[in-house]
């Protein structure tokens, strides 16, 4: 067990794991925005990108979170760029977030991912009615907002178990 | 106070421009380049327009093969789920087919007179199908399509229209060179000229964003009407895209209004790409 805990492959294979889920989630079409539930969805990229940035911004780089974004616009469907948009100005809160505070507030995280989501989601929401002419739903986005806030603890104990993982291997 | 206000420049200024070890481009940087992104795919030019192709050929072609395995999963629970309905499927079944051959032999004959009367008249409609693979049907709540394995190698052009069966889908919104993207009738931004029979009312079948669809530019009355009967959506053909008489969906007591399409857009595996040519026309 303990050789295989030191194993080269598992702890590049660990360190890789944010950014396989956030293209495999890009990529793929399941998509956690539509669970075909009615009043429920959730953004679980906005969740995973607002995490990694913030705790381990090592793990996923801001180029990479720029082409899944421009990836999610074609499978999507929406032009080109806004995804990409709106993830880099969530990184921007979150590289924010970092600078001003010395030891890291689960309360404070949560609060900022509130209003992040409610900034981005306007964003888009403005982007695409507005200059593209493209009809949106805004009470989708609205449940879709209060959802992912909702979400954050879970997978913010599910990440933080991951980080952990990815560190002990790191510095193992 | 100034230093707080200092403190805050200094943070904000560190967030846009600041680089991690293994970072090539700042946050600012890659800002700019997506506004650049956005404000270049609302050109149409030759260039863009041909990494544009590219970029959609490339990403629908992966996102198609990442999501395999879990398409693969879908299929073998929908077919658990046939087979265990099996025995009362095929009752059912067994009673609709009398039913069909009955209403077949009536239906030949109409279409027959039919064609002969829009002969007659030089509106006889011919029709050109192109049968197409669902590559991707990403759900969004956004956005409402479906990618095909089809596009301009094989004549396929904008606005033609995407059948399932005999039902109609929705219609083709983009192009590239092995792919097209087809907008579904439940999308907010779909609009179908459509006749309701049988009391003939024209109107516009309208995507609400969920799996029905309303009835819009109608008079009140006619909408007081259908609470008591079932009323049927064809397209109209007025649009000039679609032939008239393709059935979209159905009113019925049960469904306060709104139109249950009659093609369930999330079992969509293979669908016929259609264009129209009237007698008349070149």
């Amino acid at each position: 067990m303990s050789s295989l805990n030191k194993s080269p492959f598992l702890r590049i294979f660990l360190s890789y794991i944010p950014l396989i889920i956030l293209f495999f989630s890009v990529f793929n079409e399941f998509d956690f925005n539509y669970l075909k539930l009615d009043y429920f969805a959730f953004n679980f990229v906005h969740l995973l990108i607002f995490f990694w940035t913030l705790r381990n911004p090592d793990k996923l780089g801001y180029m990479s979170i720029f082409f899944a974004g421009i990836i999610n616009d074609v499978v999507v469907g929406i032009p080109m760029g806004i995804s990409s948009f709106c993830y880099l100005i969530l990184c921007t809160v979150t590289a924010y977030i970092r600078n001003i505070t010395l030891t890291p507030n689960f309360m404070k995280d949560w609060i900022s991912l509130l209003f992040t989501i409610l900034l981005i989601n306007s964003i888009q929401v403005i982007i695409l009615d507005l200059v593209f002419l493209i009809k949106v739903d805004y009470t989708n986005y609205l449940i879709n907002s209060g959802f992912t806030f909702l979400f954050y603890p879970i997978f913010f104990l599910i990440f933080n178990f991951l980080n952990e993982r990815i560190s002990y291997q790191a510095n193992d | 106070m100034a230093t707080g206000r200092d403190d805050f420049v200094i943070a904000i200024r560190s967030a846009f421009l600041k680089k991690k070890d293994k970072q090539k481009f700042s946050l600012l940087t890659l800002i700019f380049l997506s506004i650049f992104v956005i404000v270049l795919s609302n050109f149409n030019f030759k260039a863009i327009q041909i990494i544009k192709l590219a970029i959609n050929e490339i990403i629908y072609r992966s996102s198609y093969i990442s999501s395999i395995p879990e398409n693969k999963i879908r299929e073998l629970i929908f077919e658990i789920d046939s087979h265990m309905d099996l025995y009362e499927i095929n009752k059912k079944e067994l009673i609709k087919i009398e039913n069909n051959e009955q209403i077949k032999l009536l239906n030949n004959f109409l279409t027959i007179e039919n064609k002969k009367l829009r002969d007659l008249l030089d509106e006889s409609i011919s029709s050109e199908e192109i049968f197409a693979r669902v590559l991707i049907d990403k759900d969004s709540p956004y956005l409402k399509s479906i990618v095909l394995n089809k596009g301009t190698k094989d004549k396929v052009k904008l606005g033609m229209a995407v059948i399932d069966e005999v039902y109609l889908v929705g219609q083709i919104i983009e192009v590239n060179y092995t792919n097209s993207r087809a907008l579904l009738l439940s999308d907010l931004n779909s609009k179908i000229p459509s006749v309701l029979e049988p009391d003939d009312i024209q109107a516009v079948v309208s995507g609400t964003g969920n799996d029905f669809g309303i009835i819009e530019h109608t008079q009140q009355d006619f909408e007081e009407d259908f609470k008591n009967k079932e009323i049927i959506a064809y397209t109209s053909g007025l649009g000039g895209l679609f032939k008239p008489g393709i059935p979209i969906g159905k009113i019925d007591n049960i469904s306060e209004g709104k139109i249950n399409f009659f093609s369930d857009f999330t079992q969509l595996n293979y669908v016929k790409i259609v264009s129209f040519k009237y007698g008349g026309d070149k």
